[in-house]
């Protein structure tokens, strides 16, 4: 809260844009952490043990990135919330990550396709953001997307040989393309949270990275040898607070510790 | 599948890496990769956590040609008696400079 | 290039007395402390020697993984779970250096892993046994990797060159998972009354099995005189024992936690602290299965490298096609 005297806080819309930049920069940490989340499961099960190295690489990558992000979000909601409150100490419908992200592992053609699609859309909202006129969020992003420029060589490096390869990695493959298709309508979808911080400049408008990431994931799956899927993708909530089922029992796994024994140091 | 039947791996590479800018790349260790584009990855995984290189060379470790250790003799044996071409083979008086 | 010619491989048996020359020339090497490298002749001996050792070493590192690995997911605040993440990552890092180092000895990991698989190689016994709280991570850091990095030291000078390259990288690495460990420890038991009993419940669990990671008693241990005389061990498994107790314990008098042993005492004659006796048993009945995870932690390994073995072969087969449509590029 504002410490300015009564009468002389900020502006309304000033008030709206922070609320918004909160909610915004939630979306992206709870992204990231929720993603990073995923790929812990898989360290010590990988279906190679270079891969258990390199899933845990990203893994680091992406929560590094959620510690970064969800320490601003609580700067700026300034009610003395760190990283490990945001974390921990909320519930599913006040998580705003991708419904993608939260999605089960899978088999690997599965993670590696919700990695994939997830890479391409970091690496178009990290670049935009690395010049966005919040210069705190700017910062978080440019490092960031040197992090998801590898994540993507590693994501589309395997759709291409999962694609590419035998036939039952390429049924595989297409199974997890048609099943998570319907998650990337909300990817560039706009509401008006995205609306307030692109009318300030601190967000990109989503068209013009909208129309790069199709372009992208087309050349990819055209060098996979799978066609673009069929199914209608269908608007979810996720970074409004509306999830799949699988968002609760991710969160009462991670969350555990921290529910059972409140208010101690770790 | 049973262990068993899948006991194949991929390819070996040996990995060589640079640690900075102005030193050769020295070799490390190696990796398995079904492919190039793989094996620097898993060498950038395996060897690199730690900022320990720029730069990375893979080479599949069955197109590296060595030496035969039982023919040391005849290779680097020979060079040992070839003290002449060390400085310090020379004797220049002190007062001598620049040389 | 290690795997392939190998001297000793695809020869005319050589006289007794010439071998025995060879031996005798491969000893003296050793003696003067020269390192001994992946094509130099050696005795079949000491290669199936180091062999079993790095392997088993390799396949510790692997399973080892598991039992930190099951608290990912869990870890109680951001910071702690990127710093397991790295952990259980340098594990699988450790692994993989030894793979590659036992791969210069003319083995192919494919068979090591074959091996881990069937039940036929051996690992540590101690990720056999359950990480059930939190306070698990922190005692497997502290005293697990205490007593790995007191077993590994040793080795960075051990005889063969590419396994004491493999644990000089190693340690390097280990020194931060063993203070990350203590740290863990040290917040608990400064902590609230329940997180001080989780970690005392852990020291409780986690200290024998620690103190049975050096091996049997010198007088029982069937690999230790020659490893000795190859350089290939430096120290005797009670020797390390012992050094291990005598700096932990004064760790656990800082973390005011009492170690599960009441016979343990400080003897002044010896300058050591000696403790009660070990129960071998339990040792043995871990080393042949028995032990409380030994089935689950194999089972896991299993289940990875059979639901991966879908995903391996796509790789392949992609890399053969693109080797295909490059040759027929360049033939073109």
């Amino acid at each position: 809260m504002s410490a300015a005297a009564p009468g002389s806080g900020p502006a309304p819309g000033e008030r709206a844009l922070r609320a918004a930049l909160f909610r915004y920069v939630l979306r992206l940490g709870d992204t990231s952490l929720v993603l990073g989340q995923r790929l812990g499961e898989w360290i010590g099960h990988a279906p190679a043990l270079e891969e258990d190295l390199a899933l845990a690489n990203l893994a680091l990558d992406l929560i590094g990135q959620a510690r970064l992000l969800l320490t601003y979000a609580g700067e700026i909601e300034a009610e003395g919330r760190d990283e490990d409150a945001l974390a921990y100490l909320r519930d599913a419908p006040e998580f705003l990550n991708l419904t993608l992200a939260e999605q089960p592992n899978g088999d690997f053609a599965h993670t590696i396709v919700r990695q994939w699609l997830l890479d391409a859309w970091q690496l178009e909202v990290y670049e935009a953001l690395s010049a966005s006129a919040d210069t705190r969020l700017a910062a978080i992003a440019a490092k960031a997307q040197k992090e998801t420029r590898y994540h993507y060589r590693f994501s589309s490096g395997w759709l291409i040989r999962l694609g590419d390869g035998t036939a039952e990695s390429r049924g595989r493959t297409q199974q997890a393309l048609d099943s998570l298709w319907r998650f990337t309508e909300e990817l560039f979808s706009a509401d008006e949270v995205d609306e307030r911080v692109i009318a300030a400049g601190i967000a990109p408008a989503p068209g013009p990275a909208a129309e790069r990431w199709r372009q992208q994931t087309d050349r990819d799956l055209r060098a996979a040898t799978l066609p673009r899927p069929s199914a209608q993708p269908h608007p979810w909530y996720g970074k409004r607070g509306v999830h799949t089922e699988h968002l609760g029992h991710l969160l009462a796994e991670m969350q555990h510790l921290q529910r059972t024994y409140p208010g101690v140091h770790w | 599948m049973s262990a068993e039947t899948t006991a194949t791996d991929w390819p070996l590479f040996e990995v060589f890496i640079r640690s900075r800018s102005g030193l050769e790349h020295k070799h490390v260790g190696s990796v398995h990769a079904a492919d190039a584009r793989m094996a620097i990855e898993h060498a950038r995984d395996v060897y690199t956590r730690r900022q320990e290189g720029v730069s990375i060379w893979v080479a599949r470790s069955a197109d590296i040609v060595a030496s035969d250790p039982a023919e040391a003799d005849a290779l680097f044996e020979p060079a040992r008696d070839k003290v002449y071409r060390h400085p310090t083979f020379y004797a220049i008086p002190d007062e001598v400079k620049n040389l | 290039m290690y795997t392939q010619a190998l001297d000793s491989h695809g020869r005319e048996p050589v006289p007794a007395e010439e071998a025995a020359a060879a031996a005798a020339r491969f000893q003296a090497r050793i003696d003067a402390e020269e390192k001994i490298e992946p094509k130099d002749w050696m005795p079949e001996a000491y290669r199936q020697t180091l062999i079993r050792q790095i392997s088993q070493h390799a396949h510790s590192e692997i399973v080892g993984m598991l039992p930190e690995g099951n608290w990912i997911t869990r870890a109680p605040t951001l910071r702690r779970k990127a710093v397991l993440i790295a952990k259980v990552q340098d594990e699988g890092g450790h692994g993989m250096y030894l793979y590659s180092a036992a791969e210069t000895l003319g083995i192919e990991r494919a068979q090591m892993f074959t091996q881990l698989l069937s039940g036929a190689a051996k690992y540590s016994s101690i990720f056999n046994y359950p990480t059930l709280t939190w306070a698990d991570v922190g005692a497997i850091g502290w005293l697990v990797d205490g007593a790995a990095i007191m077993n590994q030291i040793p080795i960075c000078r051990c005889s063969y060159g590419p396994y004491a390259r493999a644990m000089v990288r190693i340690c390097k690495e280990e020194s931060f998972h063993q203070r990350q460990g203590f740290e863990i420890m040290l917040t608990l038991a400064r902590g609230s009354a329940a997180q001080r009993a989780m970690a005392q419940d852990a020291l409780d669990r986690w200290w024998w099995p620690s103190i049975m990671m050096f091996g049997p008693p010198d007088a029982d241990s069937r690999h230790s005189a020659q490893s000795m005389r190859w350089k290939i061990k430096r120290f005797s498994n009670d020797e390390l024992r012992q050094k291990f107790i005598d700096v932990t314990v004064p760790q656990a008098q800082f973390l005011e936690l009492a170690i599960p042993d009441p016979l343990l005492r400080w003897d002044e004659a010896l300058q050591h602290f000696a403790i009660g006796p070990i129960d071998w048993n339990e040792f043995q009945a871990v080393l042949k299965g028995n032990g409380p995870c030994n089935r689950e932690r194999l089972e896991a390994r299993r289940a990875a490298y059979e639901a991966g073995a879908w995903v391996r072969e796509a790789a392949a087969a992609h890399a053969a096609r693109q080797a295909a449509r490059g040759a027929e590029v360049s033939a073109a």
